[in-house]
């Protein structure tokens, strides 16, 4: 954006302090929008005649440097870009990179639907939430255009996900196109050689393009291009070479396209990023080794700018780190790292119920929780104050002590005498070095759990009720 | 949920290009409409989708009635008028510059002495150096990544993926140290003295020191010396590793806030090591250590080397991937306190359970697949992705993760020559 205090965006606010936007003051609100925790549209009377003009000032003010583009119809929609910082500490990244897995035009009927199935049924549970893919690539392997929109026909029928449709023959990317008119696909690819023709299909049916060279001179004689025709949804494909100086010159690339659009405000290169890391499947025939040379550089360019990509592997060992690595980079660096401390029921526990010990790390928290909910497990969690600090760092940093697990069931008044049958609490695994204090200090019966909540269920089955003293 | 529009709530609905704004929109009162006269403006009809078109066609009607300049909306200037058609690319030429905030370097730091410097290492090893984030085409990195691979004092338990590679020679650190460095390519070797932990078998430093003398026989390269962790013992453990180890150069893990980092330093100075200054995911008391050990405790600043801690993919790497990243951006633009080379504990990726367990203990996830190929990649993007944020050195575990990782750094570092691979038909490519 082009402004970036509370100030500049505050001259072209109403002054009033309504509160209409829920915040107290325009001021307050005007930090929002820098911080774009919130927009412009909340503030209802900046949407009156009176303010049209601020507004439109504003909005073209408040534009995030990479051009957001939208891929895809309707609530399945995904967007692009967006981006206004290098450095996820600067702010936070948005529009988390989206990841597209390749179909061939030539697959038998029968495996393309079980292949697209498997896109979109893949789903990783993870802090609340499930993680899961994104969109389909379909690729011109045949170098015939009916194949090709039968194969684009029955992908969409199969799946909402948006579509990418990849070919460098216009006439393949216009029959592709006429099968899937209303979605609003990405086409993939405008070249040197093949621009104009692209162009106008981008025209015709109003998608958003990808223009390819891995030379940026003519990448950005095809923007520049292509932006004064008035194709603004642009995606950007510098090349992705799978090894070597090649692939290190990718890796300059990014830099330096996402460097030109953010630090420098180079308008006519500031689009979303299109890595493939499928091309290592050009050079490594043995399936492992494609496969994970391919999350290597999945997380490459997830890290380091990529907005969008295409991948081939749905193994297990590919997509869990690729989605992981994404979350990584995309949290937002802002949101607490913490829950409350404190203590709380998980289920309907009773008095034979167990209490367990873990600490007020939201991952911690959440990975215990999500463990002994999905397995039916009525309890007590105690979130102890660790400030935020995982179990076993928590040990070793003296964040995690018998002192501070006491001083959380005392300040939620949860005395085991009345809720407890058994006067036991579990302490984690990680944890396991802190028994004997702990009972000094609580006078309870203290077990040690597992290292890992996953494994509670197993424990329960031999350690659960504690025998008595 | 359905938003009923009021003809005077039309600019709100047209502030906001957004799909979202427009689902389930209904229309109060009874406009006639003349669907023949206007035009729809094409990016709102797409930007909207099929669905919503024609409610888009009738609010942009009511609202050019009523004097919205629909067709000079963000985004819609262009298009209201015939595309252009060029025949001809037109020119432009790509150029884009340095960081001109970058220009304090990383300091430099050599692990190992051979016999012309005292020690009795076959060669040295350099960390740092740099003048830009790891890779950058600003400046070339003048050291590459280094790898020190885990040898414990005593059998411990790990993931099965990793156990199976060590199983011959855990019960003797000096085979182990071999084994990593002869086999699997390892730069260094880190003898980690967890048996002198008082709860595990309060092994005497004396005694623990016999075995860094043993693992500095079996190997010539440069060495880490850790402790258990246990900070009443860590102190006088390092302290009588380093006197046997003497002229060495190796790297003492660790000082930290929480124990007598006096001591290490002192040790560090007195027979010539380098200190690890481990801080636990927190920039200003990893500035505070750093600052602490070159004023109060007067290590030079060749001695220092920074673990900031490194949290396993899934479990806090975000953290762990920020803070270098912000320890080392802070380095090069100039505080002298935090540009020291870092060390990450890149084995720690195997706490993660997506590395180890057979299958996910969630019934809703989708099949976790055979472990044995989950563990090494969970190893190498936390690794990968703390070489990215600056670290240099990558205390590691599974031979594939040190294998893969030394190729993908070496090739962002610029020292992998390829043959040349065309992508340019990638499309079609049979796969």
């Amino acid at each position: 954006m082009k402004v970036n205090s509370p100030l500049q965006v505050y001259k072209y606010l109403p002054q009033t302090n309504c509160g209409e936007c829920g915040e107290t003051t325009c001021m307050a609100f005007a930090s929002r929008l820098i911080d774009r925790s919130m927009k412009l549209e909340d503030c209802p009377p900046l949407l009156t005649d009176e303010f049209k003009e601020k507004y439109m000032e504003l909005e073209s003010l408040l534009a995030p440097e990479i051009r957001e583009v939208i891929i895809g119809t309707g609530e399945h929609a995904k967007a692009i870009g967006g981006d206004d910082v290098l450095y996820r500490h600067q702010l936070t990244f948005f529009n988390p990179t989206k990841f597209a897995y390749d179909v061939g035009d030539t697959m038998p009927e029968a495996e393309l639907v079980e292949r697209v199935n498997k896109i979109q049924n893949f789903r990783k549970f993870y802090v609340g939430n499930f993680l899961n893919l994104d969109m389909v690539a379909v690729r011109c392997v045949s170098g015939d255009a009916s194949k090709f929109a039968v194969a684009v026909k029955k992908v969409s029928e199969t799946t909402e996900l948006p579509l990418i449709l990849c070919s460098f023959d216009p006439a393949v990317l216009k029959a592709g196109l006429e099968a899937v008119k209303d979605k609003n696909p990405l086409i993939y690819a405008a070249t040197g050689d093949n621009w104009g023709d692209v162009a106008e299909l981008a025209l015709e049916y109003k998608v958003p393009v990808v223009l390819f060279s891995p030379d940026l001179d003519k990448l950005r004689s095809l923007a520049v291009t292509f932006i004064e025709m008035g194709i603004k949804d642009l995606v950007l494909d510098p090349g992705t070479y799978p090894q070597g100086n090649q692939l290190k010159g990718t890796f300059d690339r990014f830099i330096q396209i996402r460097r030109a659009g953010i630090k420098e405000g180079q308008k006519e290169i500031a689009f979303p990023l299109m890595a493939v890391p499928m091309n290592t499947y050009l050079v490594y025939d043995e399936p492992v080794t494609a496969s994970y040379w391919e999350t290597v550089l999945a997380s490459v360019f997830t890290v380091r700018y990529g907005d969008i990509m295409i991948l081939h592997s749905l193994e297990p060992y590919a997509l869990l780190p690729e989605v992981h690595i994404r979350d990584t980079i995309y949290t937002d660096p802002r949101t607490p790292v913490k829950v409350e401390p404190g203590v709380f029921e998980v289920g309907a526990p009773a008095k034979d119920s167990p209490v367990i010990v873990t600490t007020n790390f939201a991952l911690t928290y959440y990975t215990v929780e999500s463990d002994l909910s999905s397995n039916k497990i009525d309890c007590y969690i105690a979130a102890v104050d660790t400030d935020g600090i995982g179990v076993e760092a928590a040990v070793a940093g003296g964040q995690l002590t018998a002192a501070r697990i006491k001083e959380t069931f005392d300040k939620a008044g949860f005395d085991f005498a009345e809720k407890t049958s058994h006067g036991a609490l579990i302490l984690p695994g990680l944890s396991a070095r802190l028994q004997g204090d702990v009972e000094d200090v609580t006078g309870l019966k203290v077990l040690i759990g597992p290292p890992d909540s996953g494994r509670i269920p197993g424990w329960m089955e031999k350690s659960w009720p504690p025998k008595a003293k | 949920m359905t938003k009923k529009i009021k003809l005077s709530e039309l600019g709100s609905l047209f502030g906001d290009l957004d799909v979202k704004a427009l689902e389930g929109v209904k229309i109060e009162g009874d406009v006639e409409l003349d669907l023949g006269q206007v035009g729809l403006n094409p990016q709102m009809a797409y930007a909207l989708g099929h669905e919503t078109t024609q409610i888009a066609l009738h609010l942009m009607n009511i609202s050019r009635i009523l004097g919205y300049p629909v067709d000079r909306m963000p985004g819609s200037s262009t298009t209201a008028t015939a595309p252009k058609r060029l025949s001809r690319l037109i020119d432009s030429k790509f150029s884009v510059g340095r960081i001109e905030e970058w220009k304090n370097p990383i300091q430099e730091v050599v692990l190992g002495a051979t016999s012309s410097d005292g020690g009795t290492r076959k060669s040295t090893i350099t960390l740092g150096g740099e003048n830009a984030l790891p890779y950058y085409f600003d400046s070339p990195m003048p050291h590459r990544n280094h790898i020190t691979m885990d040898v414990f004092d005593m059998p411990i338990s790990m993931a099965k993926a990793v156990k199976s590679n060590y199983e011959d020679v855990m019960e003797s650190p000096a085979e182990w140290a071999k084994k990593v460095v002869r086999d699997f390519g390892a730069d260094m070797v880190t003898i980690h003295l967890i048996s002198t932990d008082p709860n595990i078998k309060d092994t005497s430093p004396a005694e623990a020191a016999k075995t860094v003398e043993e693992v500095l026989q079996a190997v010539d390269v440069p060495i880490v010396i850790g402790g258990s962790g246990n900070p009443e013992k860590d102190p006088e453990v390092l302290e009588k590793a380093a006197e046997v180890a003497e002229g060495e150069r190796c790297l003492l893990a660790s000082a930290s806030l929480n124990l007598d980092y006096a001591r290490i330093a002192e040790a560090a100075k007195k027979y010539n090591h380098v200190v690890l200054s481990w801080t636990q995911l927190e920039i200003n008391a990893q500035k505070e250590l750093n600052r602490k050990l070159m004023k109060q405790c007067g290590v030079a600043r060749e001695n220092i080397v920074m673990d900031p801690t490194t949290a396993a993919l899934g479990y806090g790497l975000d953290y762990a991937y920020t803070n270098m990243e912000r320890i080392r951006l802070a380095g090069l633009s100039g505080d002298q306190e935090l540009n020291f080379p870092m060390s990450s504990g890149t084995t720690n990726a195997w706490g993660a359970r997506e590395s180890w367990m057979v299958s996910s203990p969630l019934k809703e996830d989708s099949d976790w697949g055979p472990r044995e190929y989950r563990g090494p990649i969970w190893e190498i993007v936390t690794g990968l992705t703390l070489s990215l944020a600056g670290n240099d050195l990558f205390m590691m575990m599974h031979p594939t993760a040190v294998q893969v990782l030394k190729e993908i750094t070496r090739t962002l570092y610029g020292s992998k020559e390829n043959e040349h691979v065309d992508i340019s038909n990638w499309v079609s490519a049979v796969v």
